[in-house]
């Protein structure tokens, strides 16, 4: 690990644990959004360019997975943390920076979905252990019991962020030296396959509204054409 | 209450969902009930309340206001479970519709075209911030408003044209701001050597079409996971 982000371990795991707690807990204002929190990470490395790069990427995977109820999905906010701190310090220009930054948060994006499904079952059986106090009508329980999910929630995105960089810094380092493609080209490889994600996801989304495929259509035109005109 | 409706999903669980978290938030009015803390009547409604519970977490809002008048006007438990079991179902699909698949991917295609458009990375975060809580926590303070005016009569003030209308409208404004903001932020994060621009919109394509075609039987991002780990692994060992 570089020594910029160790010297920052214990910043970055608090960044990590209060983005991740964002996420379901509190108070779900998307400061866990990608393009916010790799961005929050990389203002915070001192490069939020390099952050927003990161986070762009990332969001356009993350508008496969909103987070409805009860279903399994990505923990985007500790994992921007992990991604952007991996690409941040970084020298821009380094071929396959941002793939393997990519590629480990969605690694880790998967493991705090992961470990998000394992806290509902511990909440779960912490409210079993309370049931009684909770069905005697006990505040204190029931306040007890919102206190231990919140806190619960706010280690888990925490020790995730720690664990995932302590392991993966010094293997993307390593790995950086081995990797023989351009930088202009695994970028376009985050970026072809992080827009696709996206496009499918959104092409999801509007399927069932009438007219929006055509809205879709349409946009795509009119993006092409701007873009065409940025280059 | 209304700050504590930033907490509800803080106990999240599989068996009572949001119930502890409704509990959580009615706490403070339940207080009121005669008695006060110690009293009969709080301890029946906070028993009655962290039951099993679900509902989209902003409009959750609407409930809790609904149940902690109910509570204080002394309405019978019999109609007050009715309601948490009625309400679950349209709290939930109108705020899943109008949220989850609607103002948060419009805010997230906002920030995309923002940074494709060359804006400073505090300007693309403000914007997205701003334009997606001003909706946010204003859902949360009506909802509570009309909970609280309407009581257990609160699915009137659901009927809202905003909220039956308002998801179509919003998801058609986000398929057409998302089209325009997706090519330019690949421009944009590709950065130099855009020759390669090509070959990257045919590659689009191709997943984009892969992944939908899987129709839910494998996630996008997996998909996409297990694309860039070949990649990683062709580009290291060749």
């Amino acid at each position: 690990m570089s020594e910029l982000v160790l010297g920052q371990l214990a910043p970055l795991a608090v960044l990590g644990a209060l983005l991740g707690l964002d996420v379901v807990a509190f108070p779900q204002a998307m400061l866990s959004r990608p393009i916010v929190a790799a961005t929050l990470t990389g203002g915070f490395l001192g490069v939020p360019e390099r952050g927003l790069l990161v986070g762009v990427a990332l969001e356009f995977f993350a508008l496969e997975s909103m987070p409805f109820g009860a279903t399994r999905y990505p923990e985007w906010g500790s994992a921007s943390v992990v991604g952007a701190a991996l690409f941040a310090p970084v020298a821009e220009g380094t071929a396959g920076a941002m793939l393997l930054a990519v590629l480990v948060a969605l690694g880790t994006a998967g493991l705090g979905g992961s470990s998000v499904h394992l806290l509902r079952r511990v909440n779960a059986a912490l409210a079993r252990r309370q049931q009684v106090r909770i069905a005697r009508g006990s505040g204190s329980a029931v306040v007890a019991l919102q206190l231990a999910g919140l806190t619960a929630d706010l280690v888990r995105g925490g020790l995730l962020t720690v664990a995932v960089l302590l392991v993966a810094r010094p293997a993307t380092t390593a790995l950086l030296g081995a990797l023989t493609v351009s930088a202009t080209l695994s970028r376009a490889m985050v970026v072809g396959t992080a827009s696709a994600v996206g496009l499918a996801a959104l092409w999801k989304l509007g399927r069932t509204t009438p007219g929006a495929p055509w809205y879709l259509a349409v946009g795509l035109g009119a993006g092409f054409a701007l873009a065409g005109g940025l280059l | 209450m209304f700050l504590r409706l930033f907490a509800i999903q803080g106990a999240w669980n599989y068996e009572t969902m949001t119930g502890n978290g409704i509990a959580f938030c009615l706490e403070p009015a339940l207080r009121r009930l005669p008695g006060g803390r110690g009293g009969a009547a709080y301890a029946e409604a906070m028993a009655r309340q962290s039951g099993y519970f679900n509902a989209h977490p902003y409009l959750a809002a609407v409930a809790v206001g609904a149940l902690a008048r109910a509570e204080l006007d002394g309405i019978p438990a019999a109609q007050i479970e009715r309601f948490k079991v009625a309400a679950t179902g349209p709290l939930g699909s109108i705020g899943d519709r109008l949220v989850w698949a609607g103002w948060l991917p419009f805010c997230s295609a906002l920030a995309l075209l923002a940074f494709g458009l060359g804006a400073a990375p505090g300007v693309v975060v403000g914007l997205f911030l701003a334009c997606y809580n001003i909706v946010h926590v204003a859902l949360r303070a009506w909802g509570l408003r009309a909970g609280w005016v309407h009581g257990l009569r609160v699915a009137q003030a659901l009927g809202t044209p905003i909220l039956r209308q308002g998801p179509a409208h919003v998801t058609r404004a986000t398929a057409l701001l998302a089209g325009l903001a997706l090519p330019s932020a690949a421009v944009g994060i590709i950065g130099p050597g855009r020759a390669v621009l090509g070959g990257v919109l045919g590659g689009v394509i191709a997943l984009a079409a892969a992944i939908t075609a899987l129709q839910g039987r494998a996630d996008g991002w997996r998909v996409a996971l297990f694309v860039l780990a070949l990649f990683t692994l062709f580009a290291s060992v060749r």
